[in-house]
Parts: structure tokens; C-alpha cells; sequence
């Protein structure tokens, strides 16, 4: 994977002309503050670029960093150290309203002394636009966030996911670089989220503009983004395409994070074909893809609930396959989760999907044996 | 008894008024139209006369005391503003030490504080007498029995009261719609002009109103601090009242004085209702 990615950068260079200049970049930024008379570090040096028209998601829980990482983009907070460039410009000492990005503020911030078309104008008459060029763009981005019509509405009489699409609006008819986007959609509810997940989508594609988007709600990063950048303690655990980052996990912690994951530890057994085996228990194995350990290692396998068969049958040779006693079993509609236990005491996930078939379910305190493909277990970080 | 229970809440208060406030006004009003003199006593005559009467025996203190409360809260607002501000928005973890701070005069008496000024702003006193050694300033100059003393003694003693509503109306004003504004292109001159000032303009549409109100009533400063050609609305009602004993003519007084007042208030209310001061202030 890695190295492909590597051919495609190496060779579309060559094809294409000099390499388009990234929208945003971020050379090791550092965010430190003193606490209480400690310096403390909430972003420990973070590197990244982001490409013109991506939708890429600053992705981790409270107090991971990426809500300051995010708010140095938009130059309300000077890195301490590291280098904030725009379009290839430094723009590290540049104030907030002289940059060209926009943000969309958690709590959404409209101005409540003003109504809808004049919070949408802010930015344009600040910048000196004509009036009849305002007025025209105002009406047309109003029309794109469907609120057409209530133009003279105040923030205050209307609901979260009209504010918010007001919030929209007034960053995105300023036609920025880049659109900043602070946890827009944790005010509204599950309904009103998925729905406005794909509204920004939309939006995003139709205004083909670069879209940041922080969120500590997994499932809304993987759902809309191009790559996402998980963060923990003010670094960057990985920086990756949605799919991989569910599949391939490159830490524990992206691994726990992202999904439900089942970690299991075991000592390396042998290589076989230059695959890593694990040893557990007396008649467990773990199979894996990858064969930089040597024997005797001890190594962590992360591997998705849903990647996992039960059986009562011993399963064929080229599986991993484990022995274990059901826990506990929940009934969630569109599947199953089984709680497995296994001999060492780790308690594994599994997911089973309630086909029309599936009519041997195991019950609690049932001997059962787990079973998963070599490719679906991904040795963690040692 | 749950129907009843909002009625209940305001009836100690609705009774407190019903007995300060209404009895004695409804008292005062048949005493303007009253005529007589304290050794013979007086008598109902519905006089209404009186009105015409006071108000063009004393027109001059009438526009003296508007002129006055009109002039002190202007300065009161140009103080006020700033350190509101700065209280809101730089005095971090030390904004109840600031408030207490604005508070604390109003623990030694309003007359005791008044009569302190006039010790430090004697001829002779503490700040002129150096000024006059040195020089700086002629041997004939006065701060006392002057208007300046007058209108500065006023903006001291009301100056917490355009503060704290003001500071009030600041500390409500959220930290990302300023950041929002200058997200938007807008310098921090314009967050200001467009934004923070725009949604502080109700504190300070109370500050004026509450500030307005009593200097524009007030005696104390004029009585303490200035001379006979400072003397406001209410010295004249407090003389006639107390010293004169001419009851009708100082109820007349204090009841145009009311009216006026509420009339002002109302204008007030009607030309700068926030809501179109925000209009205005959002283009």
C-alpha cells in the first residue's frame, strides 16, 4: 500500500507538469501554554498536507490537539514553533482576518444582532464587494443551503440545523481557500447529523472547495472524508484514506479509536512463507500477512468483530482459529454481537450478520471456535 | 392553589408597593392641589394653577438639572465604557476583585463621600493649595461653587451604575462571535464597531437609565458642592418641602418633575428601543 502510493507521487509529477501547490501545510507546528505555571504541550508537532479540493478530517477525542491544530490554521492561536503555510505562503504571523480561509464555528457564532442576510454579508462587505455583487451572492448561496426566504430571520428564531446551515453559508459565499469546520454537527441530532453529512458532501463537491473538518465522531470522519488524520495527545497516530484507517490501523490506539477492534497478544510461533504465526493457547494459531518478527516475539494482532466467524466445527487449515466460551450474546436487529471468551481471559467481538440463513446461533456458555481470514490481522506498531 | 400560587409570589411585593409607593403618591397629588399654610392648615381646593405656577417660577432649574443629568451621563458613558471593558474582556480570573473594587464606595454613606470632595477641592484644600504655592494655577481659582464641581460630583457618585450594566452586556457578548468577526475579514476595529459595540448598546441604553434618572433628580451635589447659581430641581423641592414648609408647590414640583421625566424616558425608549439600535447597528 505504502508503496504504491509512493509510485503514484514519484511518476504524476512527470506527467502533469511541476506538483500542485498543497492547500495547507503544516511543518512541525508545536502549540504550548502555560498552565498554572507549567508549560503544557496540547500539539506536540504536527506535519501534514492537505490538497487543494480534499475533504480531510482532523479525527480524535477531546483534548487531542486538533481543535488548536485547526484554530492555528485560521491564525487564532501563534504555533509556538513550526512553520503554517497557505497555498505555499507562510502565513505563521498572518492575523485571522487576513486569511484566506473561513471557519464554521462549533457553537456556530452567528451574530445575533443581525438576521440571516446580513450575517451571510459580513465577509463580503468587509472585503468591499459591491453592493449589487453581495447581494447576488448572498441570494445564490443562500439558495445552495436551502434557506431561500428567510432572509430576514434572526439566529435566534431559528432552529440548530437552520443556524448551522446560516453558519455555512456565511463562511462558504466568501468563496475561501479552504473551509475550517469545527465539530459543525455536534449540536444537532442523529437525524439531522447523517442527514447533514451528506449536505456538506454535497455542498463540498459542488463549491469544490478544501474542506477541514474536526470531529471526534469516528463514523462522521469515515463516512465523508478523503483522508483522515487520527490524532492523540497533540500528535498525529495516522494520517490516512478512510479505508485504510479502519482496515489497516497503524496503532493501538487508531485501532481502539476507530471502530470496535479486538486486540490479541501472542508469541510468535514460526514464519511460514514469510508469514508470522501465533501461538495461543494450546491449540489456538493466529495467521498474519506479515513476516518481519522473528520467533519468540511478542506481537499484538488487531482484527474487526465483523472479520470474525463462529463455528462449532474446527475451521480449515488457512485460518487463524480459536477456541472460546461465549460471554454474552446481543441481539441489535441487523446483527448479532458475541462476547467471547478465550482461554487467556481476552474477550473477543465478533459480529454476525442475521441472514436469512443464519439459524445456528450460539447461545451463552457455548464452546465455539473463532475463525478469520491470514489478511485480516493486522500486527500493531511493536 | 397551583392557579393561585404566581398571584401569591407577588403579593408581598405587590403590597410593599401598594403601601410606599401608591398611598404616598396618590398623598402627594391631593397635596398639590391643596392651598392653606402650615399654621392654619391645609385645604383641598383642586388648585391646579399650581402647575403653570411652579413651572415658570423655576423653568431656569428645571433645564439646569436636564442640562446637568444630560451632560453627567454622557461622561459617565465615556468613563464607564472603557473600564467595562477592560473588566470584561482583560480582567480574567481578577473580575469580581475589579467589581468590588467599582462597589466600594458605596459602603461609606453618598453624603459622607459628597462632603469628602469638598474638603479635597477647597480653595485651600489639599489639591488646590499645593497648585497655588507652586504657582500653577491664579490665587483667585476655584473648583468648588461651580458646575464642573457640580456635574463631577455627580458622575462620581452614579458612575457604578453605568458601569456594572454595561459590564454586564459585555461579559454576555461571546468570545467566538468576536473571533467569527474577524474570521470574516473584519479588523479589530470593526469586530469592535460591528459586533461588540452593537451587542453592548443594551447595557448601556440601561447605564443611561439608571444614571439619567436620579443625577437629573439629585440635590446632594448641588447642595454640597455648588453655589447659588447651580442649584438644580431638587434643592428647590427639598427647600420648599423643609424649609419653606410650602407643602403644595414642592408636591407640584417633584410631580412635573415625574412627568417630565417618564415623558423623556419614553422618547428615549421609543427612538432608541434596542432593537433598532441593532438594526442600525448591523449595516
Amino acid at each position: 500500500m505504502t508503496e504504491t502510493q509512493a509510485d503514484v507521487e514519484a511518476v504524476a509529477p512527470a506527467a502533469s507538469g511541476p506538483p500542485p501547490v498543497p492547500a495547507i501545510e503544516l511543518d512541525g507546528v508545536v502549540k504550548e501554554y502555560l498552565a498554572h505555571g507549567e508549560v503544557v504541550q496540547a500539539v506536540k508537532g504536527v506535519t501534514l498536507t492537505i490538497a487543494e479540493g480534499e475533504f480531510f478530517s482532523l479525527l480524535g477525542p477531546s483534548g487531542c490537539g486538533k481543535t488548536t491544530t485547526m484554530r492555528m490554521i485560521a491564525g487564532f492561536e501563534d504555533p509556538s514553533r513550526g512553520t503554517v503555510r497557505l497555498h505555499g505562503q507562510d502565513v505563521t504571523d498572518v492575523p485571522p482576518n487576513k486569511r484566506d480561509v473561513n471557519m464554521v464555528f462549533q457553537s456556530y457564532a452567528l451574530f445575533p444582532h443581525m438576521n440571516v442576510w446580513e450575517n451571510v454579508a459580513f465577509g463580503l462587505r468587509r472585503k468591499k464587494v459591491p453592493d449589487a455583487e453581495i447581494k447576488r451572492r448572498v441570494g445564490e448561496m443562500l439558495e445552495i443551503v436551502d434557506l431561500g426566504g428567510r432572509e430576514k430571520r434572526r439566529p435566534r428564531e431559528m432552529s440548530g440545523g437552520q443556524q448551522q446551515r446560516v453558519a455555512l453559508a456565511r463562511a462558504l459565499v466568501n468563496r475561501p481557500r479552504a473551509l475550517l469546520l469545527d465539530e459543525p454537527l455536534g449540536a444537532l441530532d442523529l437525524k439531522l447529523r447523517q442527514a447533514m453529512q451528506i449536505e456538506l458532501k454535497r455542498i463540498q463537491r459542488e463549491v469544490g472547495i478544501t474542506f477541514v473538518y474536526v470531529t471526534h465522531d469516528q463514523s462522521e470522519a469515515l463516512t465523508m472524508s478523503d483522508r483522515i488524520a487520527v490524532m492523540n495527545d497533540g500528535l498525529v497516530e495516522q494520517l490516512a484514506s478512510p479505508r485504510e484507517i479502519y482496515e489497516r490501523p497503524a496503532t493501538a490506539f487508531v485501532a481502539g479509536f476507530i471502530g470496535t477492534s479486538n486486540l490479541i497478544s501472542g508469541t510468535v510461533d514460526r514464519v511460514e512463507d514469510g508469514c508470522a504465526v501465533l501461538r495461543l493457547g494450546d491449540d489456538g494459531r493466529v495467521l498474519t500477512e506479515e513476516g518481519a518478527h522473528r520467533a519468540g516475539d511478542t506481537i499484538a494482532v488487531t482484527v474487526r468483530p465483523e472479520k470474525v466467524m463462529i463455528s462449532t466445527d474446527e475451521p480449515a487449515a488457512g485460518l487463524s482459529a480459536v477456541r472460546g466460551t461465549v460471554a454474552e450474546v446481543v441481539y441489535l436487529g441487523l446483527y448479532n454481537s458475541y462476547a467471547v471468551r478465550l482461554p487467556g481471559g481476552t474477550e473477543v467481538t465478533v459480529f454476525q450478520q442475521n441472514a436469512l440463513d443464519s439459524t445456528s446461533t450460539a447461545e451463552r456458555g457455548d464452546a465455539v471456535w473463532l475463525s478469520w481470514r491470514p489478511q485480516h490481522s493486522y500486527v500493531i506498531g511493536s | 392553589m397551583k392557579r393561585f400560587a404566581p398571584y401569591l409570589l407577588i403579593l408581598p411585593g405587590g403590597l410593599w408597593l401598594a403601601i410606599f409607593l401608591v398611598v404616598p403618591m396618590v398623598f402627594m397629588a391631593s397635596v398639590s392641589t391643596q392651598e392653606g399654610d402650615v399654621v392654619n392648615g391645609f385645604v383641598q381646593t383642586f388648585n391646579l394653577s399650581i402647575y403653570g405656577d411652579v413651572l415658570s417660577q423655576y423653568g431656569t432649574q428645571f433645564l439646569r438639572s436636564a442640562g446637568y443629568g444630560l451632560v453627567a451621563t454622557v461622561v459617565s458613558i465615556v468613563l464607564a465604557y472603557p473600564m467595562a471593558y477592560w473588566i470584561a474582556f482583560r480582567g480574567g480570573s481578577r473580575k469580581s476583585t475589579y467589581l468590588l473594587l467599582v462597589l466600594l464606595p458605596f459602603f461609606v454613606s453618598f453624603v459622607l463621600r459628597t462632603v469628602s470632595w469638598k474638603f479635597l477641592l477647597a480653595d485651600n484644600g489639599l489639591l488646590l493649595s499645593p497648585l497655588k504655592s507652586l504657582g500653577l494655577v491664579p490665587d483667585d481659582f476655584h473648583v468648588l461653587q461651580t458646575t464642573v464641581a457640580v456635574i463631577g460630583g455627580l458622575v462620581y457618585n452614579y458612575l457604578p451604575f453605568m458601569i456594572l450594566p454595561i459590564y454586564v452586556a459585555l461579559e454576555r457578548v461571546d468570545p467566538r462571535v468576536v473571533e467569527a468577526a474577524q474570521d470574516l475579514y473584519a479588523a479589530r476595529r470593526q469586530a469592535f464597531t460591528k459586533v461588540v459595540l452593537p451587542l453592548s448598546l443594551p447595557g448601556v441604553f440601561a447605564g443611561v437609565l439608571m444614571t439619567f434618572v436620579p443625577m437629573t433628580a439629585d440635590y446632594v451635589n448641588a447642595e454640597i458642592l455648588g453655589g447659588p447659581a447651580n442649584t438644580m430641581i431638587g434643592n428647590i423641592i427639598q427647600s420648599r418641602f423643609l424649609v419653606n414648609n410650602d407643602y403644595p408647590s414642592a408636591a407640584a414640583l417633584s410631580f412635573a418633575l415625574m412627568a417630565a421625566m417618564l415623558i423623556g424616558i419614553f422618547a428615549y425608549a421609543r427612538a432608541l428601543g434596542t432593537e433598532n439600535v441593532l438594526e442600525a447597528a448591523a449595516r
